[in-house]
């Protein structure tokens, strides 16, 4: 915060000191509107649902007991406080379910998201290497399927998937297999799902990243005898890693918790952590012990995404 | 900048109280019923008889209901929730007595039906029933006669009984995602009883469905409407409208495609719609008075001639399409709703053991 007001400070100089001020406050709000965004729309929910896990389930309105609240004064506010406990986290840890779901949801984002590479990456490389012209137009291609409903566009791969399906129908009149492919309703579908939508999202930062780079730098490479794939993996690739990370975060974070996808492609035996959720939320109408699934949930995912940041911003500062 | 944003939430607290000022002098009552459930013209002569305005919500599963409910100030007038639902938001305090004095039309109501739905909801002092079914078996006519030799699909033996469905295998079994409908269904063809809560009982059902689990390919509440439509599978265990509306959306795509529904005769599980005033509804007359014309004989018949479903009014029989009336998919003969069974809501432990033996079952862990 402090940094971005010293920098701004040079410009201000010339100015008296009630403008210096004004601006400096204008400033600091324009710091202050993401913290507080973050403040109501991250941390008070979290909140809530931190201590709906900490809770135990009732048939009442809501579903849960104690609901802490002022009417019977500070007191009785206190005396529901110290009805809370974590009985519902050791709960998760007696039934393997929790954590095989959790490392299966990990597992499928995680070979979703380098799939979502492999494929993305020479995209957006033939993008930001397009004559400058096209460009734009080559976006919006990227763009468009967000114009389309995300439930229709999964629901479209039903009928290209399915054994009666387009995929198979034409692969079947090529004489390629004689046999449909299952396909539909297994571990592959879901890959498939999962690419195909947030394919976007990992196309934007690579491009933003790739065509951000200085490919003079690849043609002295050249120069200097260095085989074209080397150069890639030397100039391209390093250059480029912020846009591979951003990407990478982008498609993973979304696709651990994913549930559409896995519901309306997946088979019945998919066991992924939304599922779960859903089971305990609706089923089980078990709000508190959905609950601490979903405190654990983002635990697993803001740890090492905070180590992550870390190691980045030490790597950085040793760079300079 | 910040004054005018004080400004312009001042000026828009002002027009809330405004508008909202004007709108208590009209008549409204707020729904909030299940999709494709209703013909709507019922409810434009509704607003023309009484000038009450119908605010006309639609969703479709009973947990977003509920959820809405429990969290509470939802703001409905007229919910419709299933009656083993029902049981446990009655507990929880969701709704309120119905007032039966403004609702002289309570006299139509069929007695078979009364009967059961006051299992749920003792007495019927919170909710009168708007339609019922039966949970069956759903079935493409020309595929299972291909793979069975048969078409004469009238037992629960056809799911149940490992070689027959794996002979269903490749052309597909859909199941609902729903333990409170299938664990009971498998215990009735155990010849328990279906309403157990037993664990012995409850892992006898588990080992017969775990028997089965191999031919089934996927366990979904709704995807089985289309996939039954447009020839994907050739059975599913369903709730018997849906199955209805794929009939009816197969007789309209003229694919060739023909759907039948059987009520197995070991008995099948009866659901309930049933509509109810939730305690912090803003308009409980009018929501009364939308109630009593929904029990107008002409009215409900009206209903379902078009939604296919039976209804619990006796009254609105003779105003019901024959064809319907005398279809027993639909209006099942004397004899078969002898055998047709209710299941009681579990109490929460039970649910749990329900819900963990439903995952173990579906994926195998």
């Amino acid at each position: 915060m402090t940094d971005i007001a010293a920098t701004a400070s040079p410009s201000t100089q010339t100015t008296t000191l009630p403008a210096r001020l004004a601006k400096g406050f204008v400033d600091r709000l324009v710091i202050i509107i993401p913290y507080l965004w973050l403040l109501f729309f991250f941390l008070v929910p979290f909140i809530i649902v931190f201590k709906i896990s900490l809770s135990q389930t009732a048939i009442s309105m809501p579903p849960y007991t104690p609901v802490l609240d002022f009417s019977d004064g500070i007191s009785g506010f206190f005396a529901g406080f110290r009805e809370l406990n974590f009985d519902n986290y050791t709960w998760l840890t007696q039934d393997a379910l929790y954590f095989n779901a959790y490392v299966t949801s990990l597992v499928i984002a995680g070979i979703s998201t380098i799939l979502t590479l492999i494929v993305g990456y020479p995209i957006a490389y033939g993008m930001a290497r397009a004559p400058a012209t096209i460009r734009p137009t080559l976006l919006m291609l990227v763009i468009l399927p967000f114009w389309t409903s995300f439930l229709i566009r999964v629901y479209a791969w039903i009928g290209i998937l399915k054994p009666e399906g387009l995929l198979n129908q034409l692969l079947m009149s090529l004489h390629i297999i004689s046999q449909p492919l299952v396909i539909l309703n297994t571990y592959t579908a879901i890959f498939i799902g999962i690419v195909y939508s947030y394919l976007p999202f990992m196309v934007l930062p690579l491009y933003s990243s790739l065509e951000k780079m200085d490919y003079s730098l690849v043609e002295a490479a050249e120069d200097l005898g260095c085989p074209p794939i080397g150069a890639f993996w030397k100039i391209t690739f390093p250059l480029s890693l912020p846009g591979v990370v951003a990407g990478c975060l982008l498609v993973f974070i979304p696709a651990v918790g994913e549930f559409v996808i896995p519901d309306l492609l997946g088979g019945s035996q998919t066991l992924m952590i939304g599922k779960t959720l859903w089971n305990e939320f609706f089923s089980n109408r078990d709000w508190p012990v959905s609950s601490a699934v979903a405190v654990i949930l983002l635990l697993v995912l803001i740890i090492p995404i905070m180590f992550f940041q870390q190691a980045q911003a030490k790597a950085q500062e040793q760079g300079r | 900048m910040i004054r005018k944003a004080l400004w312009l939430s001042a000026t828009s607290v002002f027009l809330t109280l405004f508008t909202a000022g004007g709108r208590a002098e009209d008549r409204v009552v707020n729904v909030y019923n299940w999709s494709d459930y209703i013909d709507s013209s019922i409810i434009d002569d509704f607003t023309k008889k009484t000038g009450i305005k119908v605010v006309y919500d639609t969703f479709d599963s009973n947990e977003i209901l509920e959820t809405k409910l429990l969290a509470g100030g939802s703001g409905y007038d007229v919910v419709v929730p299933s009656a083993n639902f029902l049981a446990r938001q009655i507990q929880a305090g969701v709704f309120q007595k119905l007032d039966k004095s403004k609702l002289p039309n309570i006299s139509n109501m069929w007695d078979v039906i009364s009967e059961r739905t006051a299992k749920y909801d003792p007495g019927n002092e919170y909710s009168v029933n708007y339609m019922w079914g039966t949970v069956g078996l759903g079935y493409n006519v020309k595929k299972v006669t291909a793979a069975l030799g048969t078409d004469k699909i009238d037992s629960w033996d056809v799911f149940f009984n490992p070689d027959k469905l794996a002979k269903l295998k490749d052309c597909g079994v859909y199941v609902l995602d729903s333990p409170a409908d299938i664990i009971p269904a498998a215990l009735k063809y155990l010849g328990l009883d279906p309403n157990s809560t037993s664990p012995d009982d409850i892992a006898k059902a588990e080992e017969a469905l775990l028997k089965v689990r191999p031919y089934i390919r996927k366990f979904h509440s709704s995807e089985y409407i289309n996939a039954l439509a447009n020839g994907d599978i050739c059975l599913a265990i369903g709730w018997s409208g849906d199955v209805f509306q794929a009939r009816n959306r197969a007789e309209e795509a003229k694919q060739g495609v023909e759907i039948g529904y059987s009520v197995p005769k070991e008995g099948a599980q009866m659901w309930f719609d049933q509509m109810a005033i939730p305690a912090d509804a803003p308009h409980v007359a009018d929501a009364l008075e939308f109630i009593n014309y929904m029990m107008t004989p002409e009215v409900i018949a009206k209903s379902s001639n078009y939604v296919l479903y039976a209804n619990g009014n006796k009254a609105s029989q003779q105003f019901v399409d024959k064809a319907i009336l005398e279809d027993t998919a639909v209006y099942p003969d004397a004899e078969t709703i002898k055998k047709l069974y209710t299941v009681k809501p579990y109490d929460p432990k039970t649910q749990r053991v329900i819900t963990r033996t439903w995952t173990k079952i579906v994926t195998g862990q």
